[in-house]
């Protein structure tokens, strides 16, 4: 799971804002047009734009109707539930004697015949899956194959853990989603992909609360701990844990909770061309806090929406987390337990080493530890990581105000011809996305080096609109959500350079406040 | 495994694997530097480094804990501290020797011999 890819114009806003949203960056900018503009439009781009309306609104009904259907799909489930067991919502999954000398019904022989053929899976192992209950926590690039896997092969309950909403930039890895449910909670779309693949199976869903974007702090902190009660709550109900989600501290926090309550937890993470995956707290192996006792800097921790993921190495990897939950599952075969998967998708290579067992100093699952349910409850997860749960984008605050300027008032002063140059600071492969127009681009690792450029740059312009001295042309930095662009103007006043500037919030501010049409990433 | 240079290392991303190659005594750092065509130039698709270390003098072995030291100072350029913390690595990233986590053989006590395999992961948290 991934849920920052977010591009910030999108993030924290309910489902029907985002498609709003959407729909106004897809349809064509009509009521604001200037008149030079208008007379520009062609009949030919009038026609197409009303096939874009039109085709906008179509998607949004479509979206409304398979939402309600879904409720309704929901609230029919629940009535056949209560029915069916009125002592619990979540009972045993017990197959009783079909009359064939074991609990599969002729359907079932059917649909799972090409495991039965399986000696090493057989009669034995498919009744062990249709009797087991698997809990998915994160329903990203990892829980997406995980999920229709584990669906399809007919593990009996399947729990989907995720506070998150699907969107456009999760879907080249996220496979489990469709644009259909763009806006969407990821475990309502998730949970009807795997209804659909497989309707003789529970699926229960754990939906977080959306975040309000008015009341961002209160609701992560509500957030953390509806987590944190949930978890208590939630994984007690199932025989086997997998951790799909994308930061450190839900890592730990999942990992513990395994070993309070002594589930096996399958751990898959992928981030750029590589992943890792193991089995923790399993047939006398480590926990998570056996291998890494203490927490990585978080600089150390990269984020797919920072880094990048390629789509299929998460695939890859949750693939092979839904293998190893099977395996622990049906108690068929050599798990991961004690040993580490680690891939390398650039070079092709798969590498399986020998890692420690369980650890007598550990803390959590050692052989002196105390580590209760209580505790566990009171630990600071986000405090012990020095790094948030719901991983919104950082946002640094290192200069005084009167050293930045709002993307509006950058437009405003561009507008009005103010002499200036404007240094983009993003990696050059960020650079080829997109850029503002007549930026310049110099990475911020480079910076010290290629001070000469900007100076040079200044006196150009400074020849160029007449201005009497470099100082009174005005440097700019930006980059892409305004934290690095705010360290080159720390780096830039300790030059010399002391009246650069840098653009608060960057290109998201940017597309947020001037230009709806110029893209996020 | 793969191929990460020095530079991914230290961004936390990539695994670095270390052929340990020969050790001779008494051989100065500038001859593997000239041997090797100067670590510095690695560029990005370079994770392998095959390496002739040096032992202290009047030692005939060479412990993880020389060669973290040496990795140190002839490998990572920058930002020491995303690779080590006091004389250790720092949390978060896994030292396997020869397939098999440095805990089973002693950690920084781990004696190396000649063509062995030392990997440094640095554990991942994304999905």
């Amino acid at each position: 799971m991934c849920p920052h890819f977010a591009t910030w114009p999108l993030a924290n806003r309910s489902p029907t804002e985002v498609i709003l949203c959407h729909q106004n960056t897809q349809s064509p900018p009509t009521p604001s047009l200037s008149s030079r503009e208008r007379e520009q439009w062609s009949p030919t781009e009038a026609k197409a734009s009303r096939i874009r309306e039109e085709l906008e609104n179509l998607k949004f009904e479509k979206s409304e109707i398979e939402r309600r259907i879904s409720a309704l799909e929901a609230q029919l489930r629940d009535i056949d539930e209560t029915r069916t067991n009125s002592t619990t919502s979540c009972p045993p999954l017990e197959n009783g004697d079909s009359g064939f000398g074991h609990g599969l019904s002729p359907d079932m022989i059917y649909r799972y015949s090409r495991h039965l053929l399986l000696p090493s899976i057989g009669v034995q192992g498919q009744s062990s899956l249709l009797k087991t209950s698997i809990v998915v926590v994160g329903a990203g690039g990892l829980g997406s194959p995980a999920l229709l896997y584990l669906a399809a092969c007919g593990v009996g309950r399947i729990g989907i853990v995720d506070h998150d909403v699907v969107e456009l930039n999760n879907l080249h890895r996220q496979i489990i989603h469709s644009e259909s449910y763009i806006g969407r909670s990821k475990v309502e779309s998730a949970a009807a992909a795997c209804r659909s693949i497989n309707s003789t199976i529970q699926i229960v869903e754990h939906k977080e609360a959306l975040r309000t974007s008015n009341a961002i702090g209160n609701s992560e902190e509500l957030e953390y701990w509806n987590m944190m009660i949930s978890m208590t709550v939630m994984l007690p109900r199932y025989d086997i844990v997998i951790d799909a989600t994308d930061n450190a501290p839900s890592r730990y926090l999942i990992s513990d909770c395994c070993v309070v309550l002594g589930k096996p937890l399958v751990s898959g993470a992928a981030l750029g061309l590589e992943g890792q995956l193991t089995v923790y707290n399993y047939d006398g192996g480590p926990c998570y806090r056996c291998l890494f006792p203490s927490p990585p800097p978080t600089t150390a921790c990269q984020r797919c929406s920072d880094s990048g993921v390629l789509g299929v190495v998460p695939g890859i990897i949750g693939c092979l987390q839904a293998l190893e939950a099977i395996k622990v599952a049906s108690t068929v075969g050599e798990t991961l337990s004690r040993r580490m998967l680690l891939f390398d998708a650039l070079s092709a290579h798969i590498r399986i080493v020998k890692i420690r067992g369980r650890s007598s100093q550990c803390e959590v699952c050692g052989e002196n530890a105390t580590f209760t349910q209580q505790q566990f409850q009171e630990f600071d997860y986000e405090k012990f990581t020095q790094s948030p749960l719901a991983t919104s984008p950082l946002k640094l605050n290192l200069l005084p105000i009167e050293a930045r300027i709002s993307s509006k008032e950058y437009n405003e002063r561009v507008l009005k011809g103010e002499p200036h140059i404007l240094v983009d600071v993003r990696p050059v492969h960020h650079y080829k996305i997109i850029s503002l127009p007549k930026s310049m681009n110099i990475p911020l690792s480079g910076l010290e080096a290629r001070l000469p450029e900007i100076s040079s740059a200044l006196e150009k312009e400074e020849e160029h609109t007449g201005t009497e001295t470099a100082s009174d042309v005005s440097l700019y930095l930006v980059c892409r959500r305004g934290n690095d662009s705010q360290r080159a103007v720390q780096l830039l006043h300790n030059m010399g350079f002391t009246s650069a500037k840098d653009i608060i919030g960057g290109h998201e501010s940017w597309a947020r406040d001037v230009d709806p049409n110029f893209p996020t990433y | 495994m793969g191929s990460p240079s020095a530079l991914q290392l230290l961004s936390g991303l990539s695994p670095v694997q270390v052929f340990v190659h020969s050790f001779r005594r008494q051989r100065t750092l500038n001859e593997i530097a000239k041997q090797y065509g100067g670590l510095e130039l690695l560029c990005d698709s370079v994770k392998i480094h095959n390496v002739t270390v040096d032992t202290q003098d009047g030692e005939d072995t060479l412990s993880m804990k020389d060669l973290l030291g040496w990795v140190r100072t002839n490998l990572i350029k920058e930002r020491p501290e995303m690779f080590m913390k006091g004389e250790t690595v720092r949390p978060g990233v896994l030292v396997l020797v020869n397939d098999c986590d440095w805990e089973l053989s002693g950690q920084l006590d781990t004696t190396l011999e000649e063509k062995d395999v030392v990997v440094f992961i640095s554990t991942l948290h994304g999905g």
